[in-house]
């Protein structure tokens, strides 16, 4: 039968599993708009802002491990596809971006709404590719799929000019759309792959040598779905395990072993644990300097083994003793049938001890803290839910608080940090898990930058709850201003923001405002009743309010800022989700004045 | 410890990289180094045998990290097919220059004696220049230029290196096989 290339895309979309394309048309996506029109199976999601479809397909992928699919118009539609795709790519994501572009013979001569997308975004993507043919498309949408999906995974461009999709040929999907595909400069290590024995009997034994030893857990663990292969390798070992922002959940972090996220905003405990260590294992991560601060003075009594799928990863920040190149899943099978079983020790009673030292803690004065908020509405779905976030310290104290009980379950933007992603992400995370509660915790910064997605969940009746940490201000960088730029706070006042409430209501979606830590409760609790539309619940938090524990940029453990109130450490604290009080734990409270003498010291100086 | 030993290798390396033959893959390269922050000093870029293979031959600044680096996010790279490093292996390299050279009458003989001893060849003249064809290693090219520019170089260009293992030992065998 002849088809259009409209068509085919449609034929090929359908033959890799796509239920779900994000998009917004224009003049050079007519054909696959037409296309679309007769399309039932695949449902095609209309959005406000192309940047909010890519952000959506890759909260989708995030969510599910499937390839998110977006598209969007040439010229303007594909650049506001960009800062999408580089989100998506900065942090591994499998997303397949489809735009289309001028006819063929206008490529090149400035026409209407032409631009150089696969240009633009050779630095943002694994691979692009610009269909030049008709009888090319399926062949390129095919490699762009097993391209985005398969070794470490990542954003693929497919540009598609007009007459391209106009074009017909004879097309028949099961004989012309390629199964297998093999490109011969392109074979990433698999699941399925041979794993490096010998270097795996190596880790092996330094992890049977070592007396201090951490797990160091990331994204690719994440991807490569090992998290039962981290939990039965923590297990059987006893080390305790530290993540990234993008490896929560690789292990459940209510599980004794979990000793959360490490880095800048990392807790205590996991900083000293890794400063300490006389062995690293690192677990699909990358040594992000937002992990390592210094990388001169990171761990430096410690032997490096470096699990990654990415060869270019191995030895790009620090030099391993023992790299492994693979599927991290494939590699701790097979690791875990070599190690031997280690009871817990003095290095995890020692990590314990500094947990109890160094809690994280926030105030409990009547006040209403971004703290509460995150875990209010983790235990309002019983930490069931799929909690996607935005940047700032919103972002952080997140990352501090929402214990993830599993992979797939914490979507953020990690490594380009993107503003204006939490509820777009949550909207596609949404599409994909009906079955969950999704929910985006947002600042009042970032949430404006996105805001028009309302629109998107009120159509289609997603009960998304955004909560907005509402601290009249872009709260992290007054923070770096505050701490870095002598409180010199440049452009960073939010005083002037719209009625969030009023908003959301104006979208079609039900909108809240909470003062108080029980006022929170109230309408949580509304909130969760109401389940065909978006809600926004405003929060309202102290503006002065910043993340601790912080590594300043670019130094190390020994100048992580705690917090250095010590009215507020007097006062009963929340630390580590549970109600502490601190005339029982002297231990904290020695530390507080400690620190508090210091910072005093510092001023006086 | 390992790492400043490597540190110190600051040299120039030569790469050979066998890429598929497709629009745009030059871009792809060249935008890698610029965006990662290394260092061309020199690059070309031709067929191979195989028309649907191109060979480009890259000499890069940097120690033994930033090399092994360039090498591996080359093979990232989904139209790259393999990145041969020469710096252990025994090699020729070439490159070819064209010099246009003041001739006045007094200097002629001169410089026809140093084209000879270069075994460099005089390929176009007029009354006042000479254009001098000279291949070799890039000090070979350098001396001669040196020596050279005491008549006045008007113009000079050089192709960039290209190389090629000795003996039977071959890259783009070795991307064929890859390829298989
Ligand atoms: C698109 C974009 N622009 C700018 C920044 C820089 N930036 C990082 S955090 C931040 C402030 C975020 O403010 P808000 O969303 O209110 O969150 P808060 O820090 O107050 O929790 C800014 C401007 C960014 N990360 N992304």
């Amino acid at each position: 039968m002849k088809l259009s290339g409209a068509q085919i895309l449609l034929e090929c979309l359908r033959q890799e599993g796509v239920t779900h394309i994000f998009g917004y048309p224009g003049g050079s996506v007519l054909p696959i708009y037409d296309a679309i029109f007769d399309c039932h199976d695949i449902k095609h999601i209309l959005v406000r802002h192309e940047q909010g479809a890519a952000h959506m397909a890759d909260g989708f992928a995030r969510s599910t491990g499937k390839v998110g699919v977006c598209l969007a118009t040439s010229g303007p539609g594909a650049t506001n596809l960009v800062t999408g795709i580089a989100t998506a790519y900065m942090d591994s994501i499998p997303m397949v971006a489809i735009t289309g572009q001028v006819r063929t013979t206008a490529i090149g001569k400035d026409a209407f709404q032409e631009a150089d997308i696969t240009g633009i975004t050779m630095p943002i993507t694994k691979h692009n590719f610009l269909v030049k043919r008709v009888e090319d498309l399926a062949n390129a949408l095919a490699e762009a799929f097993h391209i985005a999906r398969t070794g470490r995974p990542g954003p693929v461009l497919v540009d598609i000019p007009l007459d391209v999709s106009k074009n017909l040929i004879e097309f028949d999907v099961k004989a012309d759309y390629p199964s297998l595909i093999s490109i011969p400069s392109y074979r990433p290590a698999g699941p399925s792959g041979r794993v490096p024995e010998l270097q795996i009997r190596k880790a092996a034994q330094l992890i049977a040598e070592a007396e201090r030893p951490v797990l160091y857990v990331g994204g690719g663990a994440v991807a490569s779905g090992a998290q039962a292969e981290v939990t039965a390798l923590a297990e059987k070992t006893n080390i305790l395990v530290t993540t990234t922002l993008l490896g929560k959940g690789s292990l459940d972090e209510t599980h004794p072993l979990s000793i959360g996220m490490l880095g800048m905003h990392g807790t205590a405990y996991a900083n000293h644990a890794v400063n300490q260590s006389d062995l690293l294992i690192a677990v699909g991560a990358r040594f992000d300097d937002r992990v390592t601060g210094n990388v001169d003075k990171f761990a430096t009594g410690a032997k490096v083994i470096h699990i990654d799928i990415d060869p270019a990863e191995i030895g790009k920040v620090i030099q391993p003793d023992v790299p492994i190149v693979g599927d991290v899943k494939a590699i701790l099978t097979e690791l875990l049938k070599l190690v031997a079983p280690r009871p817990a020790s003095d290095w995890n009673d020692q990590i314990m001890e500094w947990k109890r030292r160094f809690p994280l803690i926030y105030p409990d004065d009547g006040q209403l803290y971004a703290e509460h908020a995150i875990e209010k509405l983790s235990a309002l779905f019983d930490h069931d839910c799929i909690m996607a976030t935005d940047v700032g310290q919103h972002q952080m104290w997140a990352a501090q608080y929402f214990k993830c009980r599993r992979t797939r379950q914490w979507i953020t933007s990690g490594g380009l940090g993107t503003m204006g992603f939490g509820l777009p992400a949550a909207i596609g995370a949404a599409f994909a898990n009906p079955d969950k509660r999704v929910v985006c915790l947002s600042g009042d910064g970032s949430f404006q930058m996105m805001t028009q997605e309302l629109m998107t969940a009120t159509v289609y009746g997603l009960p998304v709850i955004a909560l907005i940490v509402n601290n009249k201000s872009l709260g992290m960088v007054r923070q770096w201003q505050e701490m870095f730029y002598e409180e010199r706070y440049s452009q960073v006042d939010l005083q002037a923001s719209p009625d969030f409430v009023k908003l959301v209501e104006a979208y079609g979606g039900v909108g809240f405002r909470a003062r108080t830590p029980d006022e929170l409760d109230e309408v949580l609790q509304k909130a969760k009743a109401i389940t065909d539309r978006p809600v926004v619940i405003d929060c309202l938090i102290p503006t002065s309010e910043n993340v601790y524990p912080m590594i300043p940029s670019g130094q190390t453990v020994d100048e992580m800022l705690v917090k250095t109130d010590l009215e507020a450490a007097k006062a009963s604290v929340h630390a580590d989700g549970e109600e502490w009080s601190f005339s029982a734990e002297e231990a904290v409270l020695s530390h507080y004045v400690e620190a508090v003498n210091a910072a005093q010291q510092e001023k006086a100086q | 410890m390992t790492n400043s030993i490597m540190a110190q290798l600051q040299q120039e390396h030569t790469i050979t990289v066998l890429v598929e033959n497709h629009p745009g893959v030059l871009a792809r390269v060249a935008g890698l180094f610029a965006r990662r922050g290394y260092n061309i000093e020199s690059l070309a870029v031709s067929v191979t045998d195989r028309p649907e293979v191109s060979r480009m031959t890259i000499v890069v600044g940097g120690d033994l990290r930033v090399l092994e680096q360039i090498t591996k996010q080359l093979n990232k790279l989904v139209e790259v097919l393999k990145v041969v490093d020469y710096s252990e292996t025994a090699a020729v390299e070439r490159e070819l220059a064209l010099i246009k050279v003041n001739s006045e009458a007094k200097d002629r003989a001169e410089i026809m004696q140093i084209v000879e001893i270069f075994r460099a060849r005089i390929i176009d003249m007029s009354d006042k220049t000479f254009i001098i064809e000279v291949t070799g290693s890039t000090d070979k090219l350098d001396k001669i230029t040196g020596l050279l520019s005491g008549y006045g170089i008007r113009e000079l260009v050089r192709t960039g290196i290209i190389a090629m293992a000795r003996g039977s030992k071959t890259a783009s065998r070795a991307g064929r096989d890859a390829a298989e």
